[in-house]
């Protein structure tokens, strides 16, 4: 196996777990997502399909199709671990019946807040696919 | 490469293994802890003040925290009536109010209201049949719903000057604090003789019944 290829495999991963994840809280524990987490579901989830399909069949070419996914996703993460740090106001989010996105219901082992784990998804994702793309690309001197 | 398409087969595995044993066990520990939530709050299944429906002394008790305005509780009603058909003798239903849609509340007191008119099941059945004029969720047409109880035989006006009497205030309001303890969240929500359903479904509802009616058939 090429490093290259590990470099995609482990990117799919990470998106797959964090969508068995977010899938878990949502469908098992019943938990209803918040507007920014169905940002970043709708982010998250093709990117399993896109990245799994690349690794398959080592396509490059995935990693190009599901980067801006991950760079989407890594913006609407950013914002709701600012706003549950209280760094963004929250006055800019109208209120409603539905769920608080600054009012996090759950938290994990001892603080750890999902939007944190959705940040450093969508990070590790963006880091790892474009480390993929310069590995692999044509004008690398080593391919 | 070979060896690339078995890694991600055998991670795809893995994930869904994972997942389907994290689902089991959660719904294994949720169901311990319904159970737990039931026998300290047991007291709180029947009022009594609750409506009952069958015989007082039947041994099997289903309680029912309905929604007049909830497609699937009407949906269920019909399941409901029918294994109270088949063993007139050995099943009541205890009628308790989750109105967690707008407008419903006016309905439950419309239907205790009823009652004081011995007009309580008719009423019930034609609201329900009348369900679809009457119960847009966001902008329930409660007027409707006071025709099809008219249409039932209920004296109509007469109904809602009782329905504004403390008892029927006090039975939505005890029912109300009953469903915070009980933690419902869902209409319907049925309890056989304190047993919540393992998981929702017309099945797990017969096969809750059939169980408790063959403990007493013993």
């Amino acid at each position: 196996m090429k490093s290259g290829w590990m470099l995609l495999l482990a990117a799919w991963a990470i998106a797959t777990m964090a969508t068995a994840g977010a899938l878990f809280l949502g469908e098992v524990m019943l938990m209803t997502p918040c507007t920014l987490c169905w940002y970043q579901r709708i982010a998250m989830f093709p990117m399993v399909l896109i990245l799994g399909m690349a690794c398959y069949s080592n396509h490059r070419s995935g990693a190009v199709y599901a980067l801006p996914f991950a760079c989407i996703g890594l913006v609407f993460a950013g914002y709701h671990t600012l706003l549950l740090a209280g760094w963004v106001p929250s006055a800019w989010v109208p209120c409603g019946a539905g769920v608080s996105c600054a009012k996090q219901s759950l938290e994990l082992f001892g603080g750890v807040q999902i939007p944190w784990l959705s940040f450093a998804a969508f990070g590790l994702i963006t880091v790892l696919l474009v480390c993929y793309l310069k590995k692999t690309s044509l004008c690398n001197p080593k391919n | 490469m070979q060896s690339q398409k078995l890694t991600v087969a055998v991670f795809l595995g893995a994930v869904i293994a994972f997942f389907a044993l994290g689902v089991y066990t959660y719904q294994q520990r949720n169901q311990s802890a319904v159970a737990d939530t039931l026998t300290q709050e047991a007291s709180r299944l029947v009022r009594p003040s609750s409506t009952v429906l069958g015989p007082m002394n039947a041994p099997v008790t289903i309680v029912e925290f309905f929604d007049p305005a909830c497609e699937t509780c009407r949906a269920f009603y019909p399941l409901v009536k029918d294994l109270m058909r088949k063993h007139p003798a050995d099943i009541r239903l205890v009628m308790r109010y989750a109105p967690f849609h707008q407008g419903s509340d006016h309905v439950v007191k419309l239907l205790e209201a009823a009652k004081l008119q011995d007009k309580y099941v008719p009423v019930l059945e034609m609201v329900l049949a009348a369900q679809p004029l009457w119960a847009e969720h966001h902008q329930p047409k409660i007027e409707l719903a006071y025709q099809a109880a008219a249409q039932a035989g209920l004296d109509v006006p007469k109904a809602l000057e009782d329905a504004k009497a403390p008892a029927i205030q006090a039975l939505l309001a005890q029912d109300m604090e009953d469903i915070v303890a009980l933690k419902v969240t869902k209409t319907p929500t049925f309890f056989v003789n304190g047993r919540a359903l393992p998981s929702f479904g017309a099945e797990e509802l017969q096969a809750l019944v059939s169980q408790e009616l063959a403990k007493v058939k013993r």
